[in-house]
């Protein structure tokens, strides 16, 4: 038996390593339903690793910023000039969005809906991949340390990029969702048809369970649901691109991410969600309108204004394409479908989903959160008061460039 | 006369025999052993961010071939191939420990194997040797992957074959670069 076993002691140890190795591969796929802590040997992996990830960012990233920061600056000057007048439409954009806004929270108050809002997010940095073609993950510079748990969703400007799923102190890797074990709720924004989030083999994006019946269209936009209790209900997945019908009842719907999986470099952490019913905000709005009116040279000043009369406001002027919104009213009073009813309703995208209301709430801005600031909890809703403008129906509605 | 079937020993190093043919046997610094296979996965980690494409490179496997064949040690080759690939399975965060490990262990004991019978220093041999055992990664690790774990893997034969041909153009220029660590035993 000796002779045996030494004349083949190769053999058998190739046969003791692959068993060793098979048996604990069948441990961890019995075990893979559980809640499992980190294994030890990817602590000590990404622990070899990460750190020289993370230099090698950050080297490039000082290097690159000590480039663009300070010595490729040109065409600075025009490119503040165009953000200028970007910022000027976007404010004119966001009042008339804030009074879709406020109309939807009304209903949702009527309904009793419950909302999440984003609270707090957390910028950071990607350093690693998994480097394989099937797994699809990568590592982020933010851990435990920082305030980041399994199962928190990141996403970045434009859109989802999957959740995390294994801490360390200073790390986390986070699960794409072009990864085949990643699933997301998510839904079509036009016909609100819901279903499944998957990744394929080949790091395609999937929306599963959507019956063949329903009628799909290419260049239709994905959201989140919020039905998997990781991602907030209305932050963008991506957008349809091949709807075929599969063998068994269900459509195959191809998706494109919004957010380049493929280039990631900073991603956004939701280390908060707060679930809440939407309340109408009070105090003073701005119209589109008024916005438009203050960048008139020629305007002249306001007089006293009379007092607020909400339901005659609208009427007064009814061919104005921002309705008054001189919405005054609590949150949960039954004087809402009063405010509801009376404000005419001609904005094209008045029909926005619920979803996108967060748009008066700077915390629950993804765009907000990826500039950098802050979720302020307490801010009221909407734009800071200003001064009233002149009810000038005659003034051309035309925005003009103010010499900066 | 025939000529005699050896080599003139100008290094004056050991040589080892086999049946009809003659092999060097090179062993590595220790600094080179652990520190290549890890610069290996840190490679392979961190350029794909930068490169998408170079997710289709497996550097790691082909340290594992390198240094099987170069030590030409069937123990070695599925210890260093083991290892590696424990320590790659270690950065997927998503699946579960061993399937890289298992495919890694019969590469390097594979690697190795042929190490002893073939020549597999010049250029042309590693290239075939990189793709021969580049299918035979895929084809465990589909196994392992498919059979044990329960994954959806798609086989393409293309997109194998093109992948093992681009791994093996990359392994002729690793493994000359490589081969200056190497010390004869």
């Amino acid at each position: 038996m000796e002779n045996l076993i030494s004349r083949y002691r190769n053999v058998t140890i190739l046969a003791a390593l692959l068993f060793g190795q098979v048996l604990g591969l069948a441990m961890q796929v019995k075990r893979s339903s559980e809640n499992r802590p980190t294994r030890l040997i990817r602590v000590w992996a990404v622990g070899a690793v990460a750190p020289f990830e993370r230099a090698i960012v950050g080297l490039q990233n000082g290097i690159g910023g000590l480039w663009h920061n300070y010595f490729y600056l040109r065409g600075v000057r025009q490119e503040n000039r165009d953000l200028k007048q970007k910022i000027q439409q976007l404010e004119i954009d966001r009042a008339r969005l804030s009074e879709d806004a406020e109309q939807a929270h009304r209903l949702q108050v009527l309904l009793n809906f419950k909302e999440q809002f984003i609270a707090s997010t957390l910028a950071a940095q990607v350093i690693g991949s998994s480097g394989s073609e099937q797994s699809r993950s990568v590592y982020i510079d933010k851990g435990s340390q920082d305030g980041v748990q399994p199962e928190m969703a990141v996403m970045t400007a434009d859109g989802i990029v999957g959740k995390v799923l294994h801490v360390q102190s200073h790390v986390a890797s986070v699960l794409l969702i072009n990864d085949q074990t990643s699933g997301v709720g998510a839904m079509l924004e036009k016909s609100r048809l819901q279903g499944v989030l998957r990744g394929t083999a080949g790091g395609e994006v999937t929306l599963e369970k959507v019956m063949s019946d329903e009628a799909v269209q290419p260049g239709e936009k994905i959201l989140t649901s919020g039905g998997d209790r990781i991602f907030p209900k209305g932050l963008p997945v991506g957008t349809v691109t091949k709807v075929s019908t599969a063998q068994d009842l269900f459509l195959n719907i191809h998706v494109k991410p919004a957010a380049d999986l493929s280039r990631l470099e900073e991603v956004l952490v939701i280390t908060e969600k707060q679930e809440r019913e939407p309340a109408v905000a009070e105090g003073e709005h701005v119209r589109a309108s008024d916005i438009l009116a203050e960048r008139l040279p020629s305007v002249p000043d306001k007089p006293p204004s009379p007092p607020a009369k909400p339901a005659s406001s609208a009427s007064a002027n009814p061919n104005s394409s921002s309705p008054a919104t001189g919405t005054t009213q609590p949150a949960k009073t039954a004087t809402v479908p009063l405010a509801t009813g009376s404000k005419p309703v001609t904005s094209p995208v008045a029909t926005r989903p619920a979803v996108l209301a967060p748009v008066a709430k700077p915390s629950a801005s993804p765009a907000a959160n990826a500039a950098g600031t802050e979720p302020a909890k307490a801010k009221p809703a909407g734009l800071q008061p200003q001064p009233p403008p002149p009810q000038t129906p005659d003034e051309p509605a035309q925005p003009q460039d103010q010499p900066q | 006369m025939s000529r005699p079937n050896l080599r003139i020993n100008l290094n004056n190093v050991p040589i080892t025999y086999t049946s009809n043919e003659q092999i060097e046997v090179y062993r590595f610094p220790v600094a080179a052993a652990i520190l290549i296979p890890l610069i290996a996965v840190f490679l392979q980690a961190f350029i794909p961010l930068k490169l998408h494409f170079f997710s289709i490179f497996d550097l790691p496997f082909l340290v594992v071939i390198f240094f099987a064949v170069a030590r030409r040690s069937q123990v070695s080759g599925m210890l260093t191939g083991a290892a590696i690939g424990i320590l790659q399975d270690a950065l997927t965060p998503s699946l579960p420990i061993g399937i890289y490990g298992i495919a890694n262990t019969v590469v390097g004991y594979g690697a190795s194997s042929l190490g002893v019978k073939i020549d597999v220093e010049n250029a042309g041999s590693r290239f075939l040797v990189t793709i021969f055992f580049y299918v035979v990664h895929e084809i465990v690790y589909f196994t392992v992957a498919r059979g044990m774990v329960g994954l959806t893997l798609q086989w393409s034969w293309a997109h194998e074959l093109g992948s093992a041909f681009a791994n093996a153009v990359v392994a002729v220029g690793l493994f000359a670069l490589l081969d200056r660590f190497k010390q004869r035993t």
